[in-house]
């Protein structure tokens, strides 16, 4: 076998003092960067298998490893970096397309760091959110222009009841309630462990929000969460039967991703173990293949239909989503799913994550999504055609200040996926792909499965969405706002600092130091 | 902003002299800066009821000769004069201020089948005053009137000498601007058609309020806030054809968690209003008062964070930031004033 030109990524430096040899490194390391050496009877690391993820360094009972950058010298160039130079090997080693998880950790300026937020001073006072009330509850569905009345009775005494002289003639479409404006993001099982999917769901529950299945099908024993349980229709339909739109309080129709747009997805068959393949409705051991387009959508009227024939195999019950990645022209797309008939409209930028895709595409194509909730906030509202149905953004969203930036662009409220799993342990090693996740989290081995308590991760999420929650209620309460509503597309309570002009432009925001 | 406002209906519709929003106003000169007063007048032009009147003030005779011109195209003009006015000392700096009286004419109502005449007014004042190009309309009501500009309140009044006219509402704000340029056009009160409104406060959902409304036509020209509040009564109004009290409602609903606690349908009710409605609910201090020639209409925001006192003398019905101004023009007996409760409005009606 020829020798591999690949270098590693990593260093790993195993303090001789500290370290006991006790092999909790060996056995936490399914990459089998560390090993056993029986001869030497001594713990060794083979740093070329090492994806820092931080697992063994975690769980070290002595603090004996330290994961570091590769500390070999390579000549520095901008243009030729490390990076590229290993991509280069690494295709000259194999012919094969580059793979990685997560999102993208290109260099892209993030639009949010160039975001501020105002506050109030003096001529309005900021509202404590310890002592007042403060509302983050978000409807997501599509709403009337108006409401229609039937008068009941003329005479209104404000001190009577609104219901006994009016009753409303207007029948509210489906809605989804939210006591904050977030959800978690589609990830499918198969992908992600059943634990994982365990602890999403268990904390939507307990915090009034909604998880969302991705296209792997629902586990039978989480239909008990069905009320927070958002279940996607996507290309490969796995796992659609009438019991799975049934038990959902909402259904997405899955079109694209913000980390890779216009690609399909593959899940090997050597994953698809016999739970997977119930869920997913497919013989065990074949590969799960999800073709890039639907084969029965090819243009906006296909999508109109397969959105109606979901409503009418729901009853008009429940309101249906159209999950889309954010490219060139999405305004526009956006407005077609409207006019199709989706009740929300999910948007997923330039960030979002992966279990796989292919590095090339995840890393260039679609657009940031600050300026993609601004353009479709904009051209809904220039087409009058806002209120009918909601946006769902989607793709990166790192804290609470991002959130509260997304809904005064016009975002009624933002899935999370990567915050997410961080908070449940994942160290953003990017090797989702592999399925050999030392925390648990994206792998389907019964050994790594078991180390995600899904108790454990479940409080954990609950915290996160529990603290980003009163985060965002003090910065609404700093610029005077108590209720959600009053800040959704309220882009005149933020500013640009060091945007270009025509970022202002499509973010429809002033320049920092302009007055109202 | 600071403000004072106040506002003054007879119940049974006797008309009575500006002078005595003029002294109710004056006596709250503390809230203000000098940089903005007003009045709205109802029931003043009864020898032109059925006339639309538009008050507009011009930057300069071009630009009046233009918007008399555009006018001509979509109106009849019954009568066009100077507002009256006399020499004030501390008011300076004044635009060119008209009224006129119009018909809509039928051919441009045969071109827009589709709109009401209120509509095509509306249409007319958004393009005078989206255009930017110096005339302001100010107000385009049926027999009422608006009179403001950069000065104080009871400066302005006698500017306008309102003292002659006779009325059955008055509206009046005395302003201290702080975020937006003091103006004539930005003064108090802001008026379209028989709908008009003075306001005490800051709005914090305006960017969306603002955003809202142009969804529906309307064009937020006035560089100010509380423009909004104007058009959003219009909308419900006019446009969705809701009553007064519900509007309200919708401007100012209840708290969620006060809504948990409401019997079933009452409770489906304000959940329903809310989420079709929670772009125009107002946040952000305010105390309010809002007419339409049949009514007024004083409320303020959802936790109060802005004074509003009533009184209820004979058949009048007075509103005022402070109860000073009311004393200063009516003498109240105990049990006379009342101070509305979180989002409770406190109502005058004609008849």
């Amino acid at each position: 076998m020829k020798k591999s030109l690949l270098f590693p990524d990593f260093t790993v430096i195993r303090d001789p003092d500290k370290c006991i040899q006790c092999e909790v490194c060996v056995r936490q390391c399914a990459f089998d960067a560390h090993s056993f050496d029986k001869a030497a009877n001594k713990v060794e690391t083979d740093a070329s298998k090492c994806v820092s993820c931080l697992r063994c360094a975690t769980m070290c009972p002595t603090g004996a490893l330290t994961v570091s950058e590769y500390q070999q010298n390579i000549r520095k160039n901008k243009n030729w970096t490390d990076k590229q130079i290993k991509e280069l090997y690494k295709q000259a080693e194999t012919g094969g397309i580059l793979l990685t998880g997560m999102g993208t950790d290109k260099d892209y300026k993030i639009i949010w760091d160039h975001i501020l937020l105002d506050a109030a001073q003096v001529t309005n006072p900021s509202i404590d959110p310890l002592r007042e009330p403060m509302e983050l509850r978000t409807y997501l569905g599509s709403k009337p222009d108006k409401i229609q009345l039937k008068i009941k009775n003329e005479k209104l005494k404000i001190e009577k009841p609104l219901s006994t002289f009016y009753s409303p003639l207007t029948k509210l479409p489906p809605q989804l309630k939210l006591e904050t404006p977030i959800l978690f993001s589609a990830m499918s099982y198969g992908a992600i462990s059943l634990n994982t999917m365990r602890a999403l769901a268990r904390a939507s529950d307990e915090c009034g929000i909604f998880y969302n299945t991705g296209e792997g099908g629902l586990p039978k024993e989480l239909y008990k969460y069905g009320k927070n349980t958002i279940v996607q229709v996507a290309s490969g339909r796995f796992g659609v039967d009438p019991d799975y739109l049934d038990v959902a309080a909402a259904v997405e129709i899955k079109v694209g991703q913000g980390a890779k747009p216009g690609i399909g997805g593959h899940l090997p068959g050597e994953k698809v173990t016999d739970e997977i393949s119930q869920t997913r409705m497919i013989p065990t051991g074949t590969d799960a293949l999800s073709p890039a387009p639907h084969h029965d959508i090819y243009s906006i009227e296909d999508l109109s239909q397969l959105i109606y024939s979901i409503k009418e195999a729901t009853e008009y019950k429940k309101p249906i989503s159209v999950k889309v990645a954010a490219v060139h022209n999405i305004a526009a797309i956006a407005s077609g799913i409207v006019r199709a008939g989706a009740d929300i409209v999910a948007i997923d930028g330039l960030r979002g994550g992966t279990g796989a895709a292919p590095t090339r595409i995840r890393d260039n194509v679609g657009i940031p999504i600050e300026l993609a909730i601004a353009a479709v906030d904009s051209r809904l509202r220039g087409e009058g055609i806002r209120n009918r149905a909601s946006i769902i953004a989607a793709g990166g969203f790192r804290n609470s200040a991002d959130v509260v930036k997304a809904i005064a662009l016009g975002a009624d409220a933002v899935y999370i996926g990567t915050a997410a799993l961080v908070a449940m342990g994942c160290h953003l090693c990017q090797k989702c792909y592999t399925g050999k996740c030392n925390w648990g989290i994206a792998t389907q081995d019964p050994y790594l499965v078991k180390r995600l308590n899904p108790e454990i991760a479940s409080r954990r999420l609950v915290n996160l969405i529990k603290a980003w929650s009163h985060e965002i209620k003090e910065i609404m309460g700093g610029m005077g706002i108590n209720a959600v509503e009053s800040l959704r597309g309220n882009r005149l309570r933020l500013r640009g600092f060091d945007l270009h002009e025509n970022e202002l432009k499509i973010l429809d925001i002033k320049p920092a130091g302009e007055s109202m | 902003m600071g403000c004072s406002i106040a506002g003054i209906i007879d119940e049974k519709g006797n008309r009575f002299s500006g002078e005595k929003i003029i002294c109710a106003i004056k006596k709250m000169y503390l809230r203000a800066n000098g940089l903005g007063g007003g009045f709205a007048g109802y029931g003043i032009y009864p020898g032109n009821k059925d006339d639309f009147c538009f008050h507009i003030i011009y930057n300069d005779e071009p630009v009046q000769k233009n918007t008399e011109n555009y006018l001509k195209h979509d109106f009849e003009i019954v009568k066009g004069e100077p507002i009256p006015t006399r020499t004030v000392k501390s008011i300076v700096n004044r635009p060119l201020l008209w009224r006129y009286f119009l018909h809509v004419k039928d051919e441009i109502k045969k071109q827009f089948y589709e709109m009401t005449e209120e509509d095509i007014v509306m249409r007319s004042v958004m393009k005078i005053n989206g255009a930017q190009t110096g005339a302001y309309v100010i107000s385009s009501g049926k027999n009422m009137g608006i009179f403001k500009g950069v000065g104080y309140a009871a400066d302005i009044g006698e500017f306008y000498k309102l003292e002659e006219y006779s009325g059955y509402c008055w509206l009046a704000h005395d302003r201290f601007p702080t975020n937006t340029p003091g103006w004539w056009g930005g003064a108090h009160p802001f008026g379209l058609l028989n709908f008009s409104i003075v306001h005490n406060g800051e709005i914090s959902s305006y960017g969306i309020n603002k955003r809202y409304l142009e969804e529906f036509g309307y064009q937020l020209t006035l560089h100010t806030d509380s423009e909004a509040i104007l058009y959003l009564f219009d909308l419900l109004l006019r446009k969705h054809k809701l009553p007064m009290s519900l509007a309200h409602k919708i401007l100012c609903p209840p708290l969620w968690s006060e809504i948990e606690k409401m019997p079933a349908d009452e409770k489906k009710f304000y959940e329903t209003l809310r989420i079709i409605y929670g772009s125009a609910l107002i946040n952000g201090p305010s105390a309010i008062i809002v007419s339409d020639g049949k009514r007024m209409f004083g409320f303020t925001d959802r936790i109060k964070l802005r004074p509003l006192v009533a009184a209820r003398n004979g058949s009048k019905f007075y509103l005022a930031s402070e109860e000073c101004a009311i004393q200063e023009v009516c003498p109240l007996k105990k049990g006379d004033v009342f101070f509305p409760k979180v989002g409770e409005p406190a109502i005058g009606s004609l008849g």
